[in-house]
């Protein structure tokens, strides 16, 4: 498809006329992590397209708008991947909400996260210019790092047009092994595990099993697989259904929270059901419990949380910032954008 | 501010001894890893506490003082030159580990902690700090974030900022301020990446908590010959395409070659036109998997010879090569000048055609080593500092090889910074709309300007005025910036 970059300028220098804020839309699998747009839709729907890819380079540009789904299938067709595991939510996926919301999968703590793998970006700011950032090159110091700054930023800073991403080949092979543990127990494990030269690519707990994943050169996976033992499992019944969050645990209307916390911390106390990922660092939890007393537990085990998904209207879905780092956002979402035209509320309620 | 008021309302913040201001007991803090600048700042401060930290910051955001930072001083871009009107303000007493953590496997430290001390202090958990610049027996972790250094094993490893949790910085305004969290991310904007690589030019970065990793079980090392760079450069390819991604990846040209072999005999080739260490490490079956694996594809790609260091002594003789690369070529000519671009793999062979016949243009050679799995180039160009004109004519051969890297696609600094050696070439890499937005942020952080300026990013008058006076064929370079 034809590359929508003035097009998509023209609405926005429109939109700074106009003093009209928009709300960036694509695939719309990931509006529920944030409330109701403010204003105008800008759809980067249209904007899509591959636009460059040399396999042995380790590298793919691609318009924000292509579906992640095409996107993984071009990566496989020459036995490579985006190792963060970004979850789709959906069909419509694409790679710009991908890096938008910044989400990563259960191989996180193993192969890096979304903004380990992004090397450069261009964007509309909230002046309506056309900027470029990074490159498609492995390492790159010129300038300040505005690429990863994008990642997980709601498009509050600016429209992503184009992305370069580090890719990586395929693990050559991969096991899944389950083992019954307690919830004590199964963190003990998980560090034990993570601590030792494994070639690991998930550790998670549902409540009763640890499930171990292991991917690499296939000497070294087998070798792990008879050292751990455990039972071998199917993958879609674990990995894939948390990614996608297709797993029974994320059934029902229980508001579902995300915490991020270091990863040896022990079971959280909290009422309500739980479920680990990233071993150890990341804590699913279906509760009732109030905003409140969830971001300050978070924060008392130098974490924070964010909740992920409820069918009730909530004002303060993130983790508080601190008064300074509060104030930092602010001038930061200032300089990229200071008529706030883009995605108000998308990230914090007040800028 | 002049020196003598400065002086007097340092004192009243900080202890005597904690400045230093005569020009000997400066002469230390002049230049960098860059050492062809030097500059005498008004006066160094040694704080010991981060309220003396703070104390430094308020009173130069107060007076719009220019505010230097810096750690072991072994940065290759001029990044911590003083600043002639300013404060130059040391990390070196801030060299504690605070914090082993090893059931999170991280390590909170202080800045002025050396980045080998890390792994030194952790090796008995199993565990170690990834990123390795050549450097990491000197230089210090707070510098490593700020110019977010690389090293030999960041394809597979990445760069410090894969590495890093959480950091603490003095804003310019003295504000004490937590970025990141010891969880796998933060709420909010990724800060932590934005302070990555900042060159001192955000804030003053007062701690830092690091990843640990397990300790590979196994690492072997691969050195093969070629008769053609262009041969290396194409199994350096096919590695990458047969799905291996080694630890290190890394290319040396003939020059290059000789002199490593002349200083430290690693058993280097010397007929070869490239050799390549190719280095695989990890748990044991994955390496001897991925050995074989390498290989057979050297084999495809031609080479004079391939060797499997045979022990942990010979594949540390191996690699002494590849890191004594600079003193060896140090040892061949009375000055070199070392680059820092980056470029597609692909471009390798054209790339390096190019700077051999720049090379003869400007009558200096060149030695070529390269981090080849990432694309990062180091052409280290010879010459003489004594023969007059000789430094000007090495920039000038270093501008167009950068330039060079920015036409086919690449960066002109991959892991060195910016700094104050590569400012002029960012008018190159960036637009004016894209400088623009960088002060942008930099106003966001430090809006009186006071840390390390003149580095990192130049000003838009200052990319007008270079691109007037090198007005080419009548075309103006950067026609769309303002002409003052």
């Amino acid at each position: 498809m034809a590359d929508q970059t003035h097009v998509l300028q023209q609405q926005v220098l429109q939109a700074i006329d106009n003093r009209q804020p928009l709300t960036i839309s694509a695939g719309q699998t990931k509006a529920f992590l944030s409330p109701a747009p403010t204003g105008d839709i800008l759809s980067v729907a249209d904007h899509q397209g591959i636009v460059s890819y040399q396999p042995t380079e380790l590298v793919v540009t691609v318009r924000a708008g292509t579906k992640l789904r095409e996107l993984q299938l071009a990566l496989a067709e020459h036995n490579q991947y985006l190792p963060f595991e970004p979850p789709h939510f959906g069909n419509d996926a694409t790679i710009g909400g991908t890096i938008a919301a910044g989400l990563s999968g259960s191989s996180r703590p193993f192969t890096g996260s979304a903004r380990d793998y992004v090397l450069g970006c261009k964007i509309i700011n909230g002046r309506g210019q056309v900027l470029q950032f990074g490159g498609q090159v492995m390492k790159n110091v010129a300038g300040y790092d505005v690429s990863r700054l994008m990642v997980g930023a709601m498009g509050t800073l600016g429209v992503l047009l184009e992305i370069s991403l580090k890719v990586l080949p395929v693990p050559a092979s991969e096991c899944y092994l389950s083992q019954f543990h307690t919830p004590q127990d199964a963190l003990l494990l998980m560090q034990t595990l993570a601590s030792q030269n494994l070639p690991l690519s998930g550790l998670g707990y549902d409540g009763e099993a640890v499930h171990i994943r292991l991917a690499g050169a296939a000497a070294a996976v087998r070798s792990a697989q008879q050292k751990l033992g455990g039972q071998h499992h199917d993958p879609d019944i674990f990995w894939s259904a948390i990614n996608e969050q297709q797993h029974p645990f994320f059934a029902g209307d229980i508001p579902l929270w995300r915490i991020a916390v270091p990863p040896a911390t022990a079971e959280l106390p909290i009422t309500g059901k739980q479920l680990v990922d990233w071993a150890g660092g990341l804590r699913w939890v279906k509760t009732d419990e109030t905003s409140d007393n969830l971001f300050k537990l978070a924060a008392r085990h130098h974490g924070h949380a964010q909740l992920f998904r409820s069918s009730q209207k909530a004002a303060n879905r993130r983790q508080p910032l601190a008064d300074g780092i509060r104030q930092l956002h602010i001038q930061l979402k200032h300089s990229f954008d200071p008529q706030a035209i883009f995605n108000r509320g998308q990230l914090y309620s007040d800028f | 501010m002049k020196k003598a008021q400065l002086l007097a309302a340092m004192q009243a913040i900080l202890p005597e001894q904690l400045i230093l201001s005569s020009q000997e007991s400066q002469a230390p803090f002049e230049c960098d890893g860059l050492s062809a600048y030097r500059q005498l700042p008004l006066l160094t401060v040694l704080p010991e506490t981060i309220e003396q930290i703070q104390a430094v910051c308020k009173l130069c955001h107060q007076h719009t003082i220019p505010l230097v930072a810096r750690g072991a001083g072994t940065g290759l871009s001029g990044g911590a030159l003083p600043h002639e009107q300013g404060v130059l303000l040391s990390l070196a007493k801030f060299n504690q580990i605070v914090a082993i953590d090893q059931h999170n496997r991280s390590a909170r430290v202080q800045p002025g902690v050396r980045n080998l001390a890390i792994s030194e202090a952790v090796s008995h958990y199993g565990l170690y700090y990834a990123p390795d610049p050549s450097s990491q027996i000197a230089c210090t972790i707070g510098g490593n974030v700020a110019e977010n250094s690389g090293g030999v094993h960041c394809l597979k490893y990445g760069l410090t900022v894969h590495n890093i949790l959480q950091i603490k910085i003095v804003t310019a305004a003295g504000e004490l301020l937590t970025i990141g969290t010891q969880a796998l991310d933060s709420p909010g904007y990724d800060l932590l990446a934005l302070m990555t690589g900042s060159e001192g030019l955000l804030g003053i970065i007062v701690e830092v908590t690091v990843k640990l990793l397990p300790k590979p079980e196994r690492a072997q090392v691969i050195l093969a010959a070629f008769d053609d760079v262009a041969k290396a450069g194409r199994a350096v390819a096919d590695i990458i395409a047969a799905g291996i991604i080694p630890a290190g990846l890394e290319m040396m040209d003939k020059l290059a070659i000789q002199a490593a072999e002349a200083f430290v005999h690693a058993g280097y080739p010397l007929t070869a036109e490239a050799i390549l260490l190719c280095e695989i490490d990890g748990n044991n079956e994955e390496v001897s998997e991925h050995i074989m694996q390498v290989h057979s594809v050297l084999e495809n790609n031609d080479p004079i010879s391939f060797d499997t260091a045979q022990s942990e002594q010979q594949r540390q003789l191996f690699w002494a090569g590849r890191k004594a690369a600079f003193p060896a070529v140090g040892r061949i000519s009375p000055d070199y000048y070392c680059m820092d671009g980056t470029i597609p793999k692909a471009q390798l062979a054209t790339v390096l055609q190019e700077i051999q016949r720049l090379s003869a243009h400007y009558g200096l050679a060149v030695a070529n080593v390269f981090h080849a799995g990432d694309g990062n180039l180091h052409p280290l160009i010879l010459y003489d500092a004594s023969q007059p004109g000789e430094l000007l004519k090495a920039e000038h051969f270093g501008a167009d090889i950068l330039k060079l890297c920015v036409q086919v696609g690449g960066s002109i600094t991959g892991e060195h910074g910016v700094g104050i050696e590569k400012i002029d070439q960012m008018c190159t890499q960036f637009a004016a709309d894209e400088l623009a937005q960088f002060h942008a942020i930099k106003a966001a952080f430090d809006p009186n300007g006071i840390l390390n300026p003149g580095k990192a990013v130049p000003t838009l008058h200052r990319c007008a005025e270079l691109g007037a006076m090198h007005v080419h064929h009548g075309q103006l370079p950067h026609p769309q910036l303002e002409r003052f």
